[in-house]
């Protein structure tokens, strides 16, 4: 078989509609195209009980009923939706809410936006594995505290939370659990009662299923309230009013059935093509990090630092490979990934950090060739870099006035 | 990022990369940057005894935008004299390169580079200069 390129391995920012996926969502596009709030017709019956059959089915995945589904465009709004609707609802008990700073940014800008109305938010450290520390949750939870977001998996290194752990000592408190699962879901058995979690947001397209449709699961024993952001129809029991997106919906349960039935296998395909890769740049390449836990860490994720080559050079070079790199030149803001620099990653580090994302269609065939390319790619880009040269003539870079930029 | 064509192809073919002898008493050498800012040129050239760049090497960590300018700013050089290299502006880089505005700063740095290199090039020669007088005297 010969190699098509480009070679996608990023599979942390989307993943491709499974073919089964797509199947199961045409005919609610073309026969099936009714609306399911209505309560008249054959034609709203048919897309309601598409609906329904699609909250138990990703309920089903996450150890939920269907009742505690509901449906959102994407994880961005069920993020907003699960921390401004409990900072509203429960403004009465508390203003404080605890995260982390490795948090997605619809996380921390959600957050950061409540703290402008009052409320005081905690933003954690992590470890220097990238991961949130029980105990700094349960040190930081105090009697006004509402909430705590922590998110099941990163989406720049691909670390594990203790979610488990965290929720234990949560719920001891009293607060809430919102858990951001969107990066972990699919890829690691994830339960809402092992991990004592009232919100857990959900995405359908970093799963194999559409853009456009995502899920917040809220639960409903003890019953969780949340104050909704959109008014209208009275939608998704008056938590998220809008005309429902069908053939989303019906593409996300398929993509969740998927992944329940078929996690198991594929997730030891994928931490086997990603181990050969780490292992194959790690033969081949001196002077490389790993960012972040491997042993806590998804199966598809590898972030991995090149020493002396910078991100966007390095991604300009391997042009054949969508990856992405936590260097400043790939922003607009030309500060290096937060992520890694709270994991304690030097500035210079950071600079050099590419992630790749495997997933379910990558091949042993494409891994090898990114190896090959990645080993040249980066022998070129040191070829040409003062700061390798230096370091090869024994000079150590700590030692030279840098300039300020 | 999408880049102008003339960014890629200097990125893809690299002209003078390299280095020289920074020992040697006609060789001017620029250090500018920071890696912690992601960025660093080493320019490096090399002066005949008519005042005229002979030779001009760069080596760069940095984006595709820096390796570029620095790239180009070494082909722009070899052949001036050192007084006409010392006009060379970064916004005539960002001209040739289309740089966006975001990458500005690596056109800044290269022009930072080429004014460093004749720096040390002509430290090394009032250095001469006065050894050679002390000499005399």
């Amino acid at each position: 078989m010969t190699l098509k390129l480009p070679i996608y391995m990023d599979y942390h920012a989307t993943t491709p509609v499974d073919e089964r996926v797509l199947d199961a969502m045409l005919p609610y596009f073309r026969e099936n195209f009714g609306n399911a709030a209505s309560r008249s017709h054959a034609f709203g019956w048919s897309a309601e009980e598409a609906v329904e059959k699609g909250r138990e089915e990703v309920a089903k995945l996450i150890g939920a009923v269907g009742k505690e589904i509901v449906w959102t465009s994407g994880a961005t709004e069920s993020d907003n939706l699960a921390i401004k609707g409990i900072a509203e609802f429960y403004k009465d008990r508390g203003n404080h809410i605890i995260t982390a700073v490795t948090e997605h940014k619809a996380v921390l800008d959600t957050c950061k936006r409540l703290e402008k109305q009052g409320y005081a938010v905690t933003y954690l450290p992590v470890d220097s594995d990238g991961r949130v520390n029980p105990q700094a949750v349960a040190k930081a939870l105090t009697d006004k505290t509402i909430l705590v977001s922590i998110m099941l998996a990163n989406n720049e290194i691909g670390t594990i939370n203790p979610v488990d752990e965290i929720g234990a000592l949560v719920k001891a408190r009293g607060a809430f659990f919102h858990i951001d699962a969107v990066q972990g879901i699919g890829k690691i058995p994830f339960d809402v009662n092992q991990s004592h979690a009232d919100l857990v947001s959900l995405s359908a397209h970093k799963m194999y299923g559409p853009k456009g449709i995502g899920a917040l699961y809220v639960r409903r024993k003890p019953r969780v309230r949340i104050t909704p952001m959109i008014d209208g129809g009275g939608h998704e029991r008056g938590m998220r009013s809008g005309t429902l997106n069908v053939p989303g919906i019906v593409g996300f349960a398929k993509a969740a059935e998927l992944c329940r039935l078929e996690m198991a296998d594929e997730s030891s395909r994928v931490l086997a093509l990603r181990e050969r890769l780490r292992k194959g740049i790690e033969a081949r390449i001196p002077n490389t990090v790993i960012n972040g836990s491997l042993e806590h860490r998804l199966p598809g994720s590898l972030n991995i630092s090149f020493a002396f080559v910078e991100g966007e050079a390095m991604m300009m070079a391997l042009k054949d490979v969508a990856v992405s790199s936590g260097s400043a030149c790939t922003s607009a803001s030309l500060e290096p990934s937060y992520v890694l620099r709270a994991l304690g990653v030097a500035e210079e580090m950071a600079h050099t950090s590419i992630r790749f994302g495997l997933g379910r269609f990558t091949t042993e065939a494409e891994v090898d060739y990114v190896i090959d390319l990645v080993a040249s790619k980066v022998k070129k880009l040191r070829d040409m870099s003062p700061l390798w040269e230096l370091a090869q003539s024994g000079v150590d870079l700590k030692s030279i006035q840098w300039g300020a930029h | 990022m999408a880049y102008s064509n003339k960014v890629i192809d200097h990125y893809e073919n690299p002209r003078n990369v390299g280095s020289l002898d920074p020992g040697e008493p006609d060789v001017g050498t620029a250090l500018v940057g920071a890696p912690a800012c992601g960025d660093v040129m080493k320019l490096q050239i090399k002066v005949g005894k008519n005042g005229v760049i002979e030779d001009a090497k760069f080596k760069t960590f940095g984006c595709g935008s820096a390796i570029a300018s620095s790239s180009l700013a070494t082909e722009w050089i070899k052949g001036m004299t050192v007084d006409q290299a010392m006009s060379v502006k970064n916004t005539q880089i960002v001209e040739e390169l289309s740089l966006p505005p975001v990458k500005i700063h690596c056109s800044v740095l290269a022009e930072d580079a080429i004014k460093g290199a004749i720096a040390d090039y002509r430290k090394k020669q009032e250095h001469r200069q006065e050894e050679r007088s002390e000499n005399a005297a």
